[in-house]
């Protein structure tokens, strides 16, 4: 019994039944969980909860909504591990089909706020982004596409993925909300990739996209380009979008390597930085921290990615690697992004920082994420390889 | 399924490819990482002393300058909106100690009611960013101003600031033309562009104080400051200077304006005045208005549900939201529609016999005159204000023509190029009925549309445009209430103008025209006492809207009840008519007849812009007199 919980442990698959008599499978198994991946995400969470404590300004309701959130997160995560990876594969279609409905919805009847829709409200019930589901919803069905044909993709099958991409990122794109349409786009592209696309067909897209640039530039808001331009010369616009920049770059910069100490953090607590305790969240840690908690933080990640990465790669069936690829690799987008941004070095997009910054919506989309990573890894099917 | 098998087939080759790239991609996740440590390594270690320097001694610090909200003038430079200087209490929270003592000595010294003191609390805690002071109060009296003074040292980052508050001198008689700013609210914060708004506290909510928001602003200046560590400015390192809001010259006549509202004063109502060959709102009144200065400075609970519950409805716009059955008004707009499309020329007679009724319908559709008008063409028709003629032309038009043309005539659009919360009225359509009942249309709702009943409904405003057009013969100008914007005068002919309305035969507009003079002068005319002694020619059309439901008002005493059960008293006109200066909607709620209570109202405003004010037109005509004679007489018989 004590060799099992290690060999589950270790990610390996407990022996079929043999001769009829099952072995006791462990809890972990029973739950359908990889415990590994759970203990790093809970550690990122508990640092984040800490982090959220300075941030809000000792607020310690938003610390305890927080990690209700998270607790919620969890009970996500631990249901959707429990699908076989072809129930997911049966529930790809119309999960997406509903995710567009709903952007159709959002699109029609959304609620306006922030100068976009991306909200769609049930008064008094419910207010929901299609655009989460979508985070999803694309790499399932694009995993689900592409899996039920002949490895690598030909032709065919990749303008059927590009007609499934196209239409849930153009009608987030609309809202308009560029930053989610582009991840949404990208967990699909992982998926692609990962599937061995040929190399000649990543060049001529890598150009294609390259020509598109000036396109995507014509047909952006004034407040989207305003961001580009403020990215580019920060000083420009020093009320504005550029205050953001100066103020977080300034954060990270002062904590040098040990930081300044937590709740010590004068750009922090002083109030010179917006969005602290959302988008900007880094910063604080930057500052409070230093060098050392930022890279604590980032190996943190890594080694979630890097499990993640592991179970993909030990799922059974074609869509289950692809998805479970896809989803892990789109997490590391987050983080690239978000600190990315942060620190000065991207243009400032609303992403917040996976399991850190504060907010609902992402981390219970996150957290589901891992539950079908989770699905993809501990249902195996019995099958000799 | 076939497919599926062959994927299974090669399980091994395709584990293997996703192993190729899973490994590619945790490369480039690596490269990544490593550029954010890079990234991280130059903030934190290379750059490190640079930072610490900016942060600790945070003190560049970068104040916006508000710019100065532009005036707005009426056409004659009479002024209708100024900023007046008052002293308002702000507080920097940073420098505050103890907050809530500080607040409760506020509250104390101020002496502030009760109801003022939560508001006064949640807006010490907003603001936009750290150093920059909150504004508690604004409008301080001088003896408050005194008493701050003297306990400033218990105060401290508690500073009275003078500012520009705006100021309406005629804020009862502008009330809804013009508008109020208020204090920006939560709601509006997130859509305003944070650096151009960084010091300004008051933005447009209606009228043309919202309108022209953007215009009226202007830009922000903003200056660098070197402070301590208190947050104290020490000196000034550069400045921009501030654009100023572009000063507004309005369409309206102050003083027509105020005629209008003394018109309806005691009353419920609107009159909407334009000029029709320039488009040029001369008077907007919307009665009863209210003081718009409260709005400013921010209403008390109290006066704001008082203004909110009145029956009277003082906050609600009637010229331009309120919706009114057209009643006979809409005739002569019928009439232009049938010749239009060749369904009546202006000698098309009928027999009226004191109803109409429909082929296959015993029900009779009544004339107001009982025992009918006999033989009617157009122009007696309009005169006598005949119900009959109408029917018939209605049903040989159809809705569908009916609705087409009079969409033409802007009915059922919001015609003004800019004002603020134009309704819709009500244009019905078949597809309308449609939608909104799920039922087919039926003949008979045709005739009510007819005579402007029915489903019909209209906006003062949109009577106003489409009578200015009318009597443009056609040719449509957006009405607008801007004259000039900055020194950039507002051109004629704006972009998204409806097309010009064409008929065949220029005379008919004549007939029409005739038609509606006869209204004023005419032996029949229905609105002949008023036109009595008219020294111009003036083209009108009466027209008595019934009230079909209260709504939900249902506390009245019976008096009242009846009085507002009343018809609603409408009047439309142009004069002159050869040469129109000045195009007037009526609307007096609840008065009865149009010919009677509202007709005189439309008079003198035409009197007055095109006899007092413009000072303009010779007084010639014989045949005027002539037909006042026989008008006068007539009455008296």
């Amino acid at each position: 019994m004590p060799m099992d919980f290690v060999r589950s442990l270790r990610g390996y698959p407990v022996r079929p039944p043999v001769g009829g008599i099952s072995r006791r499978k462990t809890i972990w198994q029973r739950l359908h969980i990889d415990p590994w991946l759970v203990g790093l995400l809970l550690l990122l969470m508990m640092g984040g909860l800490v982090v959220l404590y300075s941030a809000s300004g000792e607020n310690l309701h938003m610390v305890i909504a927080q990690a209700i959130r998270f607790g919620v997160a969890l009970l996500v995560m631990l249901v959707l591990a429990q699908f076989t990876p072809s129930a997911l594969m049966r529930w790809a279609f119309p999960a997406y089909l509903v995710g567009i409905l709903m952007l159709l919805a959002v699109e029609i009847l959304g609620d306006i706020g922030m100068g976009a829709q991306r909200w769609l409200v049930i008064p008094g019930v419910v207010r929901f982004q299609p655009s989460e589901l979508m985070k999803l919803a694309m790499p399932m069905m694009v995993a689900a596409w592409i899996s039920r044909h002949e490895l690598p993709p030909n032709w065919k099958v990749l303008l059927g993925c590009a007609a499934l991409i196209t239409i849930p990122v153009g009608l987030i794109a609309r809202q308009p909300d560029l930053g989610t349409s582009l991840l949404v786009a990208a967990a699909a592209v992982f998926v692609i990739l990962l599937a061995g696309l040929s190399w000649k067909f990543i060049g001529v897209m890598v150009a294609g996209a390259g020509a598109a640039l000036p396109v995507l530039w014509m047909n952006m808001h004034d407040y989207q380009k305003q961001r580009v331009l403020t990215f580019l010369d920060p000083e420009s616009d020093p009320l504005g979008a550029g205050w953001n920049i100066i103020q977080s770059t300034t954060a990270i910069g002062s904590g040098g390597i040990w930081g300044k100490g937590w709740l010590h953090g004068t750009q922090s607590q002083l109030e010179f930085l917006p969005e602290r305790h959302t988008d900007f969240i880094v910063a604080v840690l930057g500052e409070e921290f230093g060098l050392i908690g930022m890279l604590v933080v980032l190996t943190l990640y890594l080694l979630i990615i890097a499990r993640g990465m592991w179970l993909a790669g030990a799922a059974q069936d074609t869509f289950g690697r692809l998805l479970g690829g896809a989803i892990i690799l789109t997490f590391f987008i987050y983080v690239f992004v978000n600190i990315g941004m942060v620190s000065g070095i991207l243009p400032v997009v609303g992403v917040p920082l996976p399991l850190v910054s504060y907010g609902g919506t992402s981390s219970v989309t996150l957290m589901a994420g891992f539950g079908i990573l989770m699905a993809v890894h501990a249902h195996r099917r019995l099958l000799p390889r | 399924m076939r497919e599926r098998r062959e994927t299974l087939k090669n399980p091994e080759h395709a584990s293997r490819t996703f192993r190729l790239r899973a490994a590619l991609a945790a490369i480039v996740v690596v490269l990544l990482s490593a550029t954010l440590v890079g990234r991280l390594v130059y903030l934190q270690v290379i750059q490190h002393q640079t930072y610490v320097t900016r942060s600790e001694n945070n003190r560049v610090r970068v104040e916006p300058l508000p710019p100065t909200r532009g005036l707005i003038y009426d056409r004659n430079g009479k002024l209708l909106a100024e900023n007046r200087p008052t002293f308002n209490l702000t507080l920097v929270r940073e420098r505050v100690d103890d907050l809530d003592a500080t607040l409760e000595l506020l509250v104390d010294l101020l002496d502030l009611p009760e109801v003022e003191v939560d508001e006064f609390r949640e807006r010490s805690r907003q603001r936009q960013r750290p150093y920059q002071p909150a504004l508690l109060m604004t409008d301080l009296t001088e003896i408050q101003v005194a008493k701050l003074a003297l306990n400033r040292h218990r105060l401290p980052g508690v500073e009275v600031q003078t500012q520009l508050l705006r100021y309406y001198p005629d804020a009862e008689i502008m009330s809804h033309a013009l508008g109020y700013v208020g204090r920006i609210n939560a709601e509006e914060l997130k859509q305003l562009d944070p650096g151009n708004y960084a010091g300004t506290h008051f933005i447009g909510k209606t009228g043309v104080e919202y309108f022209y928001e953007e215009q009226l602003h202007g830009r922000a200046g903003l200056r660098k400051v070197e402070t301590n560590a208190r947050g104290r400015v020490l000196r000034e390192l550069g400045h921009t200077d501030p654009t100023p809001g572009a000063d507004l010259t309005l369409t309206i006549d102050k003083d027509m304006q105020q005629l209008a509202y003394q018109l309806l004063d005691g009353r419920r109502g609107a009159i909407v005045a334009i000029a029709p060959q320039s488009g040029e709102i001369i008077a907007m009144a919307s009665v009863p208005g209210f003081d718009t200065n409260q709005f400013v400075t921010g209403i008390d609970v109290k006066s704001y549900r008082d203004l909110q519950e009145d029956i009277d409805l003082p906050l609600f716009n009637r010229a331009t939201r309120g919706s009114y059955p057209a009643g006979s008004t809409i005739k002569p707009f019928m009439s232009i529609s049938g010749l239009r499309e060749g369904v009546i020329t202006p000698d098309t007679v009928i027999f009226d016999p004191g109803y109409y009724q429909l082929p296959n319908d015993d029900r009779r559709y009544r004339n107001w005159l009982r025992w009918g008008h006999g033989r009617v063409n157009l122009e007696r028709a309009l005169a006598v204000s005949n119900n009959t003629y109408f029917y018939s032309l209605a049903h040989e038009m159809g809705i569908d023509r009916i609705h087409d043309d009079l969409l033409d005539f802007g009915f059922g659009t919001r015609v003004a190029a800019d004002v603020a919360g134009q309704g819709d009225g009500l244009l019905p359509s078949r597809d309308w009925k449609r939608a909104r009942f799920n039922q087919a249309w039926y003949p008979g709702e045709t005739l009510s549309v007819g005579i402007g009943q029915g489903y019909l409904q209209i906006t003062p405003l949109q009577l106003a445009a489409a009578t200015a057009t009318l009597a443009n013969r056609g040719h449509w100008v957006r009405p607008r209430l801007a004259k000039e914007i900055g020194d950039n005068p507002v051109p004629v002919n704006l972009p998204d103008t409806p097309p010009d309305i064409e008929i065949g035969n220029d005379s008919y507009w004549d007939s029409v025209f005739s038609g509606m003079q006869k209204v004023l002068s005419g032996v029949e005319g229905t609105a002949r006492r008023t036109g009595a002694g008219l020294q111009y020619h003036m083209a009108g059309k009466s027209g008595t809207a019934q009230v079909f439901s209260l709504g939900q008002n249902e506390k009245y005493n019976a008096a009242e009840l009846r009085e507002r059960l009343r018809d609603h008293a409408l009047f439309m006109a142009f004069a002159p008519v050869e040469d129109p200066q000045i195009a007037i909607a009526v609307i007096v709620e609840n008065a009865g007849g149009g010919s009677t209570h509202a007709a005189g109202l439309a008079r003198a405003m035409a009197d007055a812009w095109i006899i007092d004010h413009n000072s303009g037109r010779p007084v010639d005509d014989d045949s005027a007199a002539a037909g006042d004679d026989l008008a006068a007489r007539r009455e008296d018989d």
